[in-house]
């Protein structure tokens, strides 16, 4: 069973141009996914190549490599508009999970409930994809594609997530919302990432995932938001079916599709109260 | 490392020593771990890192093993619980403060737990709660309910008592082991290499189907031995645990019946095993309509899935007393309600497994189980073989809570060691741990409640439908069991109760920590807040003015002159209760966002035993030649204490410390049977029979130097000395002559609980003694989201005499736990939630601090007055909650679990009409 863990990206590359490959890292998904079946032949385990792990801060902003773990997140110097991602690495599973598991992988996941994909997208994060031809950097918003589909083509493989870089005084927060604390799969959750002008909400990006095919941000809602203060968005009426029109959420085991259009604006709310330091 | 080129062998540093390991399989770390480097101390629970009992430091991080492959431990450090016990002092400690704690029940999450709280203490010497919960998060416990594992990893002082007999609280006699990870589980007893077997099972609820030529198959497919389906049954194709009702085939024979039920079985090497595609298997399913539930299987035209049982109505229980109607009729208030709740499984860490191998041309099977005699039993049915040529060892249980009471992976491996002449294992993976395991039964229950306006209860009427899925399993005493409890601890007068067993195509519905009890006590516990809300009666000061006591007749005419203590336990809750409520209260008239806090109470009631059945139990010990004394524990210990509670009770009546016992566990072949571990019956009946033979032991001593009967025995260097006021006198064991066993000296007794039948109406005596139980429970709910944060828990039991107190503590505690998820989260969906991601259990970080008021009001049966408590410990936890929630919030659930989904609906329905 030919299996793979070269220790530089070319060779990597080289690889996937020459033959179809599973590609893993922390395995937090592909392991539970094959059951009790063997591990199918060809794997590219991507965890031992130099230089893919960690986040460094670069011209184009912050680069997080493709084999980061949820623990790396949680251990790096990063500026408050990191606080949804790192509130999201400290409920993704476990720790067993966090110190295994990868924010790449849990995108090309691609799982409705991926833990990483609203605060990612609510940072504008940037998906840097390359093949033994080129590179290409896509936003996440198009490189999410639905339920277990990415914008990945044969011989392309994820090298890094890029954050642009964000005002200095940006904030955030996330909530997740499960049956039971930890360990759990979201029925829904919300990211927001703000900048706030005398105490108000002067920009803000808010991103609800487990509740659309992928996670969505909302637009409306934001604009619905700007300029609000912490008291004016504790009473602000934020039921509107237009604010969460790309939301389309389905009945499953952990909640109904009716919950989660009730509960969607109180998440909302809540990130963004806590984003500005309060909820 | 040579990155682009295949990895062939695997070097790495395993607890400090160098290994390597071929890695042509594709191996998991977890795998190579256990089967190809012996580190049989890491456990498998789920194989999909949900569960964490693989828990191993990779370089000092904590990582599920199952979740890397062998060769992502290329070059790394491995630690595993064994390693981390033989040389951190962390882990050392640890060991001692988890077994101060009774912090390891069954053991199969202990492994995890300890590696987890290694890897957090090393970076935090001195944790908060919180973060003790998001360290040990990662690693899922069904037995302990969490809270003693907090207070072993903070490292509080235990409150033990260092040895002693029954009353004294101290550690497990077996507990070292669990702590290592030593303790040998069902899959943790065949050597590497051994045959495996994969079940077949079926991928439909209903189902027929065509084997095509699957000898062709499996000879083209090198490695495997044998297919083995229902015509390799020597004996009749179908056990059950109750002879009436015996329905279940091992192997489904044209028909099947459940989603999982297992149409054949293939026998084969690890490595072909491990290549095996089963769906190249020749079988040829045609799928029929399925009833999932009991609405549909009763409809005209439904498939009936039993040619004996019309309407696919498995069997009726029914209690009544009284005039029922008369009294409802006559009542100044009646409330009435439909409650509803779902499968709810076990979800023990431990899947089911074992091992079987031809010895001297008897079938020995190693198993995890509750019942060893019962499985011989069955097996000897279905393998046409006279006890005598079967063996039956059970091995370490990763908990049970009722599912091991029935057959699983047994026949099977009887099947193929018979078959093959080879030593077998199998052991079941999660999911088909799930799909084809038994379940707590769903019910549908319709109950009618009426009182005086003093508050006096008149009249009380019960329909309670359940789904008993494909099979009887532990249905019909679940039909029998509910009509004599429904009516809890309370006098009722006039009452009419009845209970039908539905089958339908899910998985069997079998025995679950209460059978059928949780689900009725939700219903009447409910609607006692109703009653109460309707007289303008306090809810606590309601029950104890109903509650059963001393001479006054149940709902089954039974009259107990003496250990009635519900009272007891009520009135303990008292002073938690008023203040409870009064600082709920008061918090919620100071609320201005969305959260709202209630207390609510619960009680419960279980009778202990078999109900109005024969259930003896035999206890056997005597005394080597060495002067050792030796004791035959044959009541299963699945976690629950069994071994150090019945070793209590043994040491009690022989008048020495339960330290000074050795034990001999429950293989058939050196076990007289003490019974099934079931029903709240070992410390009740199990323990008498230990106490009568721990009596005839020592009078045995006694007479051998015609000591009086109150001297003191001492053991000590191969001698037995008897003191007593003629002085000390010496028994030499060396001078005695051993007996068949190898005992010089001997004793075995049998108790047998004194129950009467029930009549037509359910008049009868169905159990010697019952135990009791009320639970309050605060909660937090947020109105918003519709979250349920339960805050506290105060727990009062009758135990009529605690045995160890630390081991009632950690009973009650776990039963909180499992009442708290079927209250909140857990339900079972066939084909849906079948992995413990999808199906829900509590977390570490979803148990709030629980304080156990021990109750002791003596009981005339019981070992020194002690009651059972296995059961009750759970029956009041959902009712408590969904009360607390109506106190918070003012809705009225009437089903479970209470999830965020349903609670939120609830408010919005009281806020919109």
């Amino acid at each position: 069973m030919p299996y793979h863990a070269p220790d530089n990206v070319t060779e990597a590359l080289g690889l996937l141009r020459d033959g179809q490959m599973s590609i893993i890292a922390g395995c937090t998904d592909f392991l539970p996914a094959l059951q009790d079946r063997t591990a199918p032949d060809n794997i590219l385990d991507i965890t031992r190549i130099e230089g893919l792990r960690g986040i460094n801060i670069t011209e184009e902003g912050w680069r997080i490599g493709a084999a980061t773990t949820w623990t790396d997140v949680l251990k790096a110097d990063l500026p408050p508009a990191f606080d949804a991602l790192r509130l999201a690495a400290r409920e993704v599973g476990s720790t067993q999970i966090q110190n295994r598991g990868t924010l790449a992988g849990n995108l090309c996941n691609a799982s409705p409930a991926a833990d990483g994909a609203p605060p990612l997208l609510a940072l504008d994060t940037q998906v840097e994809i390359a093949s033994a031809t080129g590179s290409r950097v896509i936003p996440l918003s198009d490189f999410l594609k639905g339920v277990r589909k990415v914008d990945l083509t044969a011989g392309e493989m994820v090298t890094a997530l890029i954050v642009p870089p964000i005002d200095t005084g940006a904030r955030s927060s996330f909530l997740k919302l499960g049956s039971r604390t930890h360990l759990v799969i979201s029925i829904a959750m919300a990211a927001a990432v703000i900048t706030l002008r005398d105490g108000c909400i002067a920009k803000s990006t808010v991103a609800v995932g487990s509740c659309a095919p992928t996670a969505r941000r909302l637009t409306a809602l934001e604009d619905r938001v700007k300029g609000m203060s912490p008291t004016q968005l504790a009473l602000a009426d934020l039921t509107s079916a237009d604010l969460i029109a790309p939301l389309s959420p389905i009945s499953d085991v952990r909640g109904s599709a009716e919950y989660r259009v009730d509960v969607v604006p109180e998440l909302c709310r809540r990130a963004l109260l806590r984003a500005m330091g309060g909820g | 490392m040579d990155g682009a080129s295949n990895i062939a062998k695997v070097d790495f540093l395993l607890n400090g020593k160098p290994v390597s390991v071929d890695a042509g399989f594709g191996l998991r770390l977890s795998e190579a771990l256990r089967e190809r480097l012996g580190a049989r101390d890491v456990k498998i629970g789920c194989n999909a890192g949900d569960c964490g009992a693989c828990s191993v430091l990779v370089d000092g991080e904590n990582v599920c093993a199952c979740l890397m492959t062998l060769q992502q431990a290329q070059g790394r450090r491995v630690e595993t619980v064994s390693g981390l016990m033989a040389a951190d002092p962390i882990a050392a400690r640890l060991a001692e403060s988890f077994q101060d704690h009774g912090a390891a029940q069954c053991g199969i999450c202990t492994p995890g737990m300890i590696v987890s709280a290694v890897a957090l203490l090393r970076n935090n010497a001195a944790p908060t709660e919180s973060q003790i919960k998001d360290g040990l998060a990662g690693v899922l416990c069904r037995c302990t309910g969490y809270r003693k594992i907090i207070d072993a990893v903070a490292m509080r002082p235990g409150q033990l008592d260092p040895d002693g007999a029954s009353g004294a609280a101290i550690r497990r006699v077996d507990g070292a082991a669990k702590l290592s990870g030593a303790e040998r589980f069902g899959d943790d007893v065949a050597p590497e290499g051994t045959l495996e077997i994969t079940i077949v099972r079926s991928p439909f609820p209903h189902t027929t189907f065509e084997f095509g030529d699957f000898d062709a198959w499996a000879k083209a497919r090198p490695g495997l031995a044998t297919v083995l389906t229902a015509k390799d049954i020597p004996g009749q194709n179908c056990f059950g645990v109750i002879p009436n009702f015996a329905d279940q085939p091992v192997f489904a024979e044209g028909r099947v019946r459940f989603r999982g039920e297992a149409v054949a079985a293939i026998v084969g090497t690890p490595e072909a095993m491990r290549s095996l595609d089963l769906g190249s298997f020749p079988i040829t399913w045609r799928e029929e309509p399925a009833v999932m539930v009991p609405q549909d299987a009763i409809a005209d035209g439904a498939p009936q899935l039993h040619d004996t049982r019309t309407a696919n109505e498995m069997c009726r229980g029914f209690v009544t007393c009284g005039a029922p109607e008369d009294a409802l009729a006559a009542a100044d208030v009646v409330v009435e309600g439909h409650f509803t709740s779902g499968f709810v499984e076990h979800a023990y860490i431990e899947p089911e497994a074992g091992f079987a191998q031809m010895v001297d041309g008897r079938v020995e099977v190693h198993a995890c189980t509750q019942a060893p005699v019962m499985d011989l039993e069955g097996l000897e049915i279905i393998l046409g073989l006279d006890r005598s040529q079967i063996r039956v060892v059970p091995t370490g249980v990763g908990g049970g809570f009722g599912s091991k009471l029935d057959l699983s992976v047994q026949p099977y491996l009887a099947l193929a060691a018979l078959k093959t002449g080879q030593p077998v294992r199998l052991t079941y993976s999660r999911i088909a741990s799930m799909q084809s395991t038994t379940k707590r039964h769903p019910s549908d229950i319709r109950l009618r409640i009426g009182a005086m306006r003093d508050g006096r209860l008149s009249g009380f009427a019960f329909d309670g439908v359940f789904n008993t899925g494909a099979y009887a399993s532990w249905g019909p005493t679940v039909a029998n069991r509910v009509p004599v409890h429904a009516s809890g601890p309370y006098r009722v007068a006039d009452y009419r109760a009845e209970a039908t067993g539905i089958h339908t195509h899910c998985p069997p519905a079998g025995a679950f920590r209460g059978f059928g009890v949780p689900q009725s006590a939700i219903a009447q516990e409910v609607l006692f807040d109703d009653l109460a809300d309707r007289l303008q009666i306090d809810p606590l000061q309601f029950r104890i003015q109903n509650a059963l006591d001393n001479n006054v007749p149940t709902v089954c005419g039974q009259v107990f002159a003496q250990g009635v203590g519900i009272r007891a336990c009520l009135e303990a809750l008292r002073p938690a209760w008023n203040k409870a409520r009064a600082e709920a209260e008061a918090f919620n008239a100071a609320a201005t966002g969305p959260r709202r806090r209630g207390v609510g109470v619960a009680a419960g009631w279980y009778g202990c035993g078999n109900t109005s059945l024969p259930n003896p139990s035999t206890i056997r010990a005597g005394v080597t030649a060495a002067g050792t004394i030796v004791l035959h524990q044959g009541a299963m210990d699945i976690g629950q204490g069994a071994n150090t509670v019945i070793a209590q009770l043994f040491a009690e009546a022989l008048g020495v410390t339960a330290g000074q016992v050795t034990l001999r566990g429950a293989d058939t072949d050196i076990t007289p049977d003490a019974g099934k571990t079931s029903a709240s019956r070992q410390t009740f009946v199990s323990g008498n029979a230990a106490r009568l033979c721990g009596e005839a032991l020592r009078a045995e001593i006694l007479r051998q130097v015609n000591a009086a009967p109150d001297a003191q025995l001492r053991f000590a260097d191969g001698c037995i000395e008897v003191i007593d006021g003629a002085g000390p006198h010496q028994i030499d064991p060396t001078a005695l002559a051993p007996d068949t066993l190898g005992y010089v000296l001997f004793a075995e007794e049998t108790y047998d609980p004194p129950t009467k039948p029930l009549d037509a109406n359910g008049q009868g005596a169905p159990y010697a003694q019952f135990g009791y139980a009320a639970q309050l429970a605060v909660v937090e709910v947020d109105e918003a989201l519709g979250t349920v944060t339960p805050l506290h828990f105060v727990a009062a039991h009758d135990v009529g005499h605690a045995v160890n107190p630390m081991l009632v503590e950690g009973q009650v505690q776990g039963g909180i736990a499992q009442g708290l998820g079927m209250a909140l989260m857990e339900e079972f969906i066939p084909g849906r939630t079948e992995n413990l991601h999808d199906y829900l259990i509590p977390t570490i970080g979803d148990v709030p601090p629980i304080d156990t008021l021990i109750i002791e009001v003596p009981d005339a049966h019981g070992p020194y007055g002690a009651k059972g408590l296995g059961e009750h410990v759970l029956i009041p936890t959902a009712p408590a909650l969904l009360n607390a929630i109506r106190h918070a919030s003012g809705i009225r659930l009437r089903q479970v679990p209470a999830t965020p989904s349903r609670v939120r609906a609830a408010i919005r329905e009281r806020d919109h009409g």
